[in-house]
């Protein structure tokens, strides 16, 4: 194992807060983590999304030294943690159900960990109740969790975290258990506890507009494997590939084969230019969101279209009131279309024989896995 | 909205008060019934033959070993106070005390470690835990006699390593190992239930809290598994004070607990209203025993 911090260019890689290289994680034969590499700045908001069981928690739990790497390097701060216990590591973490001790009321949960590091009695429970004010929980301080509503319980978890004062906070999925409407107000608040801490957040979700409306940038992954990092406008806008495409945001995925570095070729035959930087003869797909699809009556595209453009057949539309859905059919793929509202005469019906036709920088392609 | 409106109606009918407690009576009276064979068995061969103890311990014991009916005082009770008797009692409460605070140390890691392994092996451990009550309790007492003896087993193999031969038999350290040996499934088992039921990922909360091992098992794993430990405590500190198989099997002359010296009192001192005493006297520290016990660690069992 490298010890790291000896040399001059170890320390210069490690000014993150939180820096992965290479790590692995099995579980027998199961590998929940697969040779990931990456970095969390000090002070950032960092989001790990990804579908259940892609090894989010596996990763938030060897930050926090819960689960040790099979393989690789992971230093906080500079610091190798590698095999460290929990208990030594400047982290603390938010556990996705909480996991408040049922056993003491609110006072002695947020005290806990200062008591645990040597904090006196009187002086845990002062900086206890600051905490408890920050989450808004005054007048709570003897109740035990269980006479806790679920939106609670997850501010004393935040407090009992915080109250340590940790260089990096761990959520797991921390807004998980509650209702749509406490989910949206508990995000504006955790962004504003961050920024007002400066604290770096590592907060892990598999709910994607979650991740993209809070974070600085985000870690896409699947199946252990870490696809792509980035912001939310990054992802959303240049996916490294068809996963992160059809995960982030709704997108139409159209099969087709790269003809050369401006055209590719659709599974139906139909040529649209599409610059990629991939080798002629690969099977690609191109991403094309639905709001970025325009259409009209078979034959109406604006000429400088002509070459980004495709026909299709209306199978069925949607009115939304802000705006309309259509379904459109284009041989082998129905696609969805967004368009804003227009008078119930102009609207066009299932049936309706249709172009397609979208700008050149808003389509998309990426290698078809 | 036709749901919402239709449900009170519906409600309504069914629950009339009148029917709600028809319904009750029924159910309470079809309850006793049930319950009537096991009430009368306890009452016939439990509360019964306890009154009747209760009532000789106020008797007088006459010249003959006999017992009069006449005449009700409290001397048995004030003979308890003879230094003799207050020895046996104190002796007895403390190889109890020590022999329950030697199952649940033994216990206890086994417990844990018991229930932090995968179901297939948890299973397997219970059944082990299980083995020993295959097998009479007078036997597996006979089996330590063996064992323990000056001829036995464990002196021949302390000998050949060069210790000497082991004096175990007929000691009070005899009769402890023999009650932990007998009692220690009673402490392991609830002790296990507990912890099992602990959410494990309050333990990782207390580690990332800075906890160490100890203090992690100290301030979370320990109160959170008080109710196991109350239970088992009271489960082998109950049958140990009572004990009368192993003290009379495994100790000497010299380590007469409450248990023989009631069996002492009633077949050979003939002193039946003493014993009876005696018996009492044991069964109210049980009592307060099992009071603790229903109160602190009865409910989650
Ligand atoms: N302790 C464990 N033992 C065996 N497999 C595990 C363990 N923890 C996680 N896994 C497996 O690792 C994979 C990733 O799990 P996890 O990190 O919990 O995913 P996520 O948090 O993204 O839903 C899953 O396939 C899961 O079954
Ligand atoms: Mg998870």
């Amino acid at each position: 194992m490298r010890t790291g911090g000896d040399t001059g260019e170890d320390r210069t890689v490690d000014n993150s807060a939180v820096d992965i290289r290479g790590v692995t994680k099995r579980f027998g034969d199961v590998v929940a983590v697969d040779n990931i590499d990456l970095s969390i700045a000090d002070g950032e908001f960092f989001a790990m999304l990804g579908p259940s069981g892609c090894g989010k928690t596996t990763t938030l739990r060897m930050i926090a030294g819960l689960e040790f790497p099979t393989e690789g390097s992971l230093r906080i701060f500079g610091t190798e943690v590698g095999t460290l216990p929990p208990n030594k590591r400047p982290v603390n973490t938010v556990f996705q159900n909480y996991a408040l001790f049922p056993h003491m009321n609110v006072l002695d949960n947020v005290g806990f960990g200062l008591r645990m590091q040597g904090t006196g009695k009187a002086d845990a429970r002062r900086q206890a109740a600051e905490l408890i004010e920050l989450v808004q929980l005054t007048g709570m301080e003897q109740r035990k969790p269980s006479q806790l509503s679920g939106g609670q319980q997850q501010r004393v978890a935040l407090a009992r975290a915080l109250v340590n004062r940790p260089k990096v906070l761990l959520l797991d999925e921390p807004l998980g258990a509650l209702d749509l409407k406490l989910r949206q107000e508990m995000q504006t608040e955790l962004k504003s506890l961050q920024r007002e801490l400066g604290v770096s957040f590592v907060f892990v979700t598999h709910d994607q507009e979650e991740a993209l409306t809070m974070s600085d940038r985000i870690a896409v992954m699947h199946d252990g494997e870490l696809l792509q990092v980035g912001s939310a406008e990054e992802l959303y806008e240049r996916p490294v590939n068809r996963f992160v495409a059809d995960f982030i945001g709704q997108t139409n995925l159209l099969d087709a084969t790269v003809l050369d570095e401006d055209m590719i070729v659709l599974a139906n035959g139909t040529r649209v230019m599409a610059p990629n930087p991939h080798p002629a003869g690969t099977k690609v797909a191109m991403s094309l969101r639905p709001e970025a699809i325009r259409l009209g009556p078979r034959g109406s595209v604006p000429a400088e279209h002509e070459a980004t453009s495709l026909p299709g057949v209306v199978a069925a539309m949607t009115y939304l009131g802000h705006a309309l859905v259509y379904r459109v059919n284009i041989d082998w793929l129905e696609l969805e279309v967004r368009t804003e509202t227009v008078g119930a005469q102009d609207r066009l019906q299932p049936g309706d024989e249709v172009t397609l036709w979208w700008d050149r920088t808003a389509d998309w392609v990426v290698p078809d896995e | 909205m036709t749901l919402t409106h239709n449900r009170p109606i519906a409600d309504t009918a069914v629950a009339t008060p009148e029917f709600e407690a028809a319904n009750e009576r029924q159910k309470r009276r079809r309850g006793l019934l049930l319950a009537l064979p096991a009430y009368a068995y306890l009452v016939l061969f439990f509360a019964v033959p306890l009154g009747i103890v209760i009532v000789y311990s106020f008797a007088t014991r006459n010249r003959f070993g006999g017992t009069d009916l006449t005449g009700w005082n409290i001397d048995s009770y004030t003979a308890l106070g003879d230094s003799l008797v207050r020895q046996v009692l104190l002796r007895s409460i403390t190889l109890a005390v020590i022999t329950t605070v030697l199952c649940l140390v033994i216990a206890y890691p086994l417990a844990y470690y018991m229930a932090t392994r995968r179901e297939s092996v948890r299973n397997l451990m219970l059944v082990f835990v299980m083995i020993p009550f295959w097998t009479n309790f007078l036997v597996r007492n006979y089996a330590w006699y063996v064992i323990l003896g000056t001829d036995g087993p464990l002196s021949r193999v302390t000998e050949t390593v060069g210790i000497g031969e082991t004096r175990l038999l007929f000691t009070q350290s005899a009769v402890v190992l023999g009650l932990v040996y007998g009692f220690l499934p009673f402490m392991i088992l609830p002790l296990y239930a507990s912890i099992e039921r602990i959410d494990g990922r309050l333990l990782e909360a207390s580690r990332d809290l800075y906890a160490s091992g100890f203090q992690s098992f100290r301030h979370v794993l320990l109160p959170l598994s008080m109710p196991g430990v109350v239970a088992g405590s009271i489960l082998v500190f109950i049958p140990s004070l009572g004990a009368y198989v192993t003290p009379e099997i495994l100790g000497g002359a010299k380590t007469t607990l409450l248990g023989s010296y009631i069996v002492t009192q009633f077949l050979t001192a003939r002193n039946l209203p003493f014993g009876a005493a005696l018996s009492a006297v044991l069964m109210v520290i049980m009592l307060t025993a099992t009071i603790v016990y229903f109160r602190k660690g009865g409910r989650t069992l």
